[in-house]
């Protein structure tokens, strides 16, 4: 065991360098290629024992790491932005046929207008594809979630996504505890996973669903996703054993004796701390809630963190253009509806395409939910830092 | 080495009771190319006809472990498992060993899938691309693709006031893979198995990517009695529009001789797809005949 | 009609050549009759079949599995010796 200064990038490499991963293919992106540079050092360098393919694109990338995860090597790729979406239809594939690929997205805008900084408007656009979604906040986490992704899916038979910000943490060091890599190993064995594709089995996959057996094969996507929250506790618990670090489906921040609270994803909570630090200082009762577990979406967690909140703010990094709210708002409001209480939701954008989310931003934020906490009564969502 | 019919092996790997049409010369093909491949082959396919008529749930005709993904990725699948076999053999994780094997149709391999073709050739993963080319999207119902034959009907180049049928020529598949500096390329028919066969078991056994592209003679698609498919496949080698050939390691040589060329007037009389067109157009693929004969060597037209 | 919970996981079909349960018979409209009198053994309807549907036995000889036959007629077309003769099915 080590401290040490890695980006989040190289964070992302070090992990899958010490799950002893068999292939890796990948494309580079900005700002996902660090990693895969990093990786393919590894295994130049005979640090890591795998088979590297320089795919034509991220189409094959996810292509190939179908292929390979189902012919029992683990396996692993990395994209961001239009590369994750380049993948869209093969995201789905790789869920349906339970495949057991981790995937690191680096979280950047998508065009047009082409922009390379962060924004979650990539992965937001692939919620519904069958993965397994987890949100980092720091490099120690990008790294502890890595190693638990391909735990979590050889378990299930459902691929991860680790989604970590775009430059703010894929690009900026962090000290993390970097572990020896045999209690890497011990946590994740480097075993060969069931080979589907055995001629000795002779498998035929990848069929013609016909109307009368599609929907139950679709079906089987959501009783797996559903029975993933058990071994996501049970492996994070595991985890914690072995590492002495635990992560809940959501991370909160003085949210016990909480009267107004702010839901975000991502590295912006750090920001977010600083002002509920301050704001507590001038004696408001004010929390912070951050979802790491995405999908699937940790509905029970959330609803007994809001016992006692008089009005919450939920603040979206990604556009549903024409919905009825955007994507992070639409789901706390539809997890509320199933609480005893009503809870006035405010909804807020910010920080999209790399548009950084100030202090003031957020005492704004928070002064907006208090007001809504008092007069019951949210706004329609708020823009936050457009120029009118 | 085959070398007659009563060497071929019995083994089917291609179970009857599959959908595709009667009289459709890929089933041909295809129990041709696994009889060749000796069973122990992951086989990848394209959506395509060949697909969706062996895989429909919950039946399969595959006797070979078979994966399909989607329409432009075959390839990019291929070179995954070949990449993960190479890894887990390498890491002592697997004692298995087999062949990779790519079977798409043409709509996968020159249009959409063409990408990934190019970079699974490019990389060099062992494996062996076999496009079947039924020249042009049977699955979808007859649509042209650019492996569609010059003047040939189909939904999307028909002939019309303003048009001839397809306006384009084919694209030379062989010549692109073997601009990848891959070791083996060939063409094939099923009307002419031992080549086939012969040229499968070359592209498996060569270390690195192989490329097949065999002529699959569509009854549906091309308009002729299902009857018909395996001479209307001999017709398109002995008018020399289809030159049975291989590209091994850079020398190129033919591998069925046509002393006395048929006409290609011959072919196109047999296909609803060339009803409509003209003596222009017969001569312009006469023209195309011709110059596949000075290529390749075939011999002169019968009088 | 199997439950979600029944079917093989990620759209697998794990008996290899089952296909051979669907009836493809149904489409023939033409049904080949071989004269093993004339059939000279060359194999060539065998190898030409789009479907399987000819048996090569271990002695060489032939046989049509119409089980198998969508009766598309390519076997008579490349029979040399006119062997077999394509005869409509009954009822149809």
């Amino acid at each position: 065991m080590k401290r040490v200064a890695l980006s989040g990038n190289y964070a992302v490499a070090y992990a899958v360098k010490m799950a002893d991963v068999d292939v890796i293919a990948a494309y580079p992106i900005t700002p996902q290629t660090p990693i895969v540079e990093k990786l393919s050092e590894f295994v130049a360098d005979g640090l890591l024992d795998a088979e590297y393919i320089n795919v034509e694109s991220e189409h094959s990338a996810l292509s190939a790491c179908i292929g390979s995860s189902l012919t029992g090597a683990r396996t692993f790729t990395a994209t961001s932005s239009q590369g994750l979406a380049y993948m869209h239809e093969v995201l789905f594939m790789a869920s349906s046929l339970r495949t057991s690929i981790v995937m690191a997205n680096v979280n950047r805008a998508l065009s047009h207008p082409l922009n390379i900084w962060n924004d979650h408007s990539d992965a937001m656009a692939e919620r519904d594809v069958g993965w397994i979604q987890f949100w980092v906040n720091s490099v120690q986490e990008a790294f502890d979630a890595t190693i638990q992704a391909f735990k979590i899916a050889e378990e299930v038979l459902l691929p991860v996504m680790i989604n970590l910000d775009g430059f703010i943490l894929s690009h900026i060091n962090e000290v993390l505890i970097l572990p020896d890599e045999e209690l890497v190993r011990e946590f994740i064995p480097s075993k060969p996973l069931f080979n589907r594709l055995s001629p000795k089995l002779a498998y035929t996959i990848g069929v013609v669903g016909p109307p009368e057996y599609y929907y139950e094969m679709r079906y089987q996507i959501i009783d797996a996703i559903e029975r993933s929250r058990k071994n996501i506790n049970e492996v994070n618990r595991e985890f914690g054993e072995l590492f002495g670090r635990t992560y809940g489906n959501i991370s909160t921040y003085m949210m016990e004796d909480a009267d107004y609270a702010l839901i975000t994803m991502g590295a912006v909570s750090s920001t977010a701390k600083i002002v509920v630090d301050s704001l507590r200082k001038e004696g408001e009762k004010v929390g912070l809630i951050s979802i790491r577990c995405f999908r699937p979406f940790p509905k029970n967690d959330i609803i007994e963190v809001f016992e006692d909140v008089k009005s919450i703010g939920v603040l979206d990094r990604a556009l549903t253009p024409g919905g009825i709210g955007h994507p992070l708002f639409t789901e706390i409001v539809t997890t509320l509806y199933d609480s005893s209480k009503i809870i006035p939701v405010q909804s807020f954008v910010g920080g999209l395409g790399g548009r950084d989310i100030t202090i003031d931003d957020f005492k704004q934020m928070y002064k907006i939910i208090k007001d809504v906490g008092l007069s019951g009564r949210r706004k329609p969502c708020i823009y936050i830092g457009l120029r009118e | 080495m085959f070398k007659t019919i009563k060497d071929l092996p019995r083994d089917e790997y291609l179970a009857p009771g599959h959908r595709l049409c009667a009289g459709c010369t890929v089933g041909t093909a295809v129990r041709q190319i696994l009889k060749a491949s000796g069973g122990n082959v992951v086989v990848v396919t394209a959506t395509s006809c060949l697909e969706v008529s062996t895989s429909y749930f919950p039946q399969t005709a595959w006797r070979v472990p078979w994966i399909h993904l989607g329409f432009e990725n075959s390839a990019a699948v291929a070179a995954g498992i070949e990449s993960a076999l190479k890894a887990l053999r390498k890491k002592g994780k697997s004692n298995e060993d087999f062949h990779v094997m790519v079977i798409s149709g043409d709509g996968g391999t020159f249009d959409i899938g063409i990408q990934a073709l190019s970079g699974a050739l490019e990389r060099g993963h062992d494996l062996l691309y076999i496009c079947y080319d039924n020249e042009a999207y049977m699955n979808t119902g007859i649509q042209r693709s650019s492996a569609t034959p010059y003047a040939a009907a189909t939904t999307t180049s028909p002939p019309g006031a303003r048009s001839i049928g397809q306006r384009t020529h084919k694209k030379d598949l062989v010549g692109i893979a073997i601009a990848h500096g891959i070791p083996y390329a060939a063409t094939a028919c099923p009307s002419y198995p031992i080549d086939l066969m012969n040229k499968v078991r070359k592209g498996l056994d060569v270390e690195g990517p192989s490329l097949l592209h065999v002529l699959t003679p569509c009854t549906t698609g091309w308009r002729f009695d299902p009857s018909l498919g395996i001479e209307i496949g001999r017709l398109a080698v002995l008018t020399g529009l289809w030159p049975l050939y291989e590209v091994d390691r850079g020398v190129t040589r033919l591998t069925v001789q046509v002393p006395k060329r048929e006409p290609v007037r011959k072919y196109l009389e047999l296909q609803g797809r060339f009803k409509h067109i003209s003596e222009n157009e017969i001569n312009k693929i006469q023209e195309i005949a011709d110059k596949n004969a000075e290529k390749f060597g075939l011999g002169p037209i019968k009088e | 009609m199997k439950s979600w919970k029944e079917l093989p996981i990620g759209a697998m079909i794990i008996e290899p050549g089952n296909s051979i349960e669907y009836n493809v018979a149904q489409w023939r409209v033409f049904r080949p009759v071989l004269d093993k009198n004339k059939c000279t053994k060359c194999g060539l309807c065998w190898i030409f079949c789009p479907e399987g549907a000819i048996v090569r036995n271990e002695d060489e000889s032939y046989e049509v599995n119409l089980s198998f036959c969508k009766g598309c007629g390519i076997c008579q077309r490349s029979c040399n010796v006119k062997a077999i003769t394509m005869i409509k099915e009954e009822g149809l």
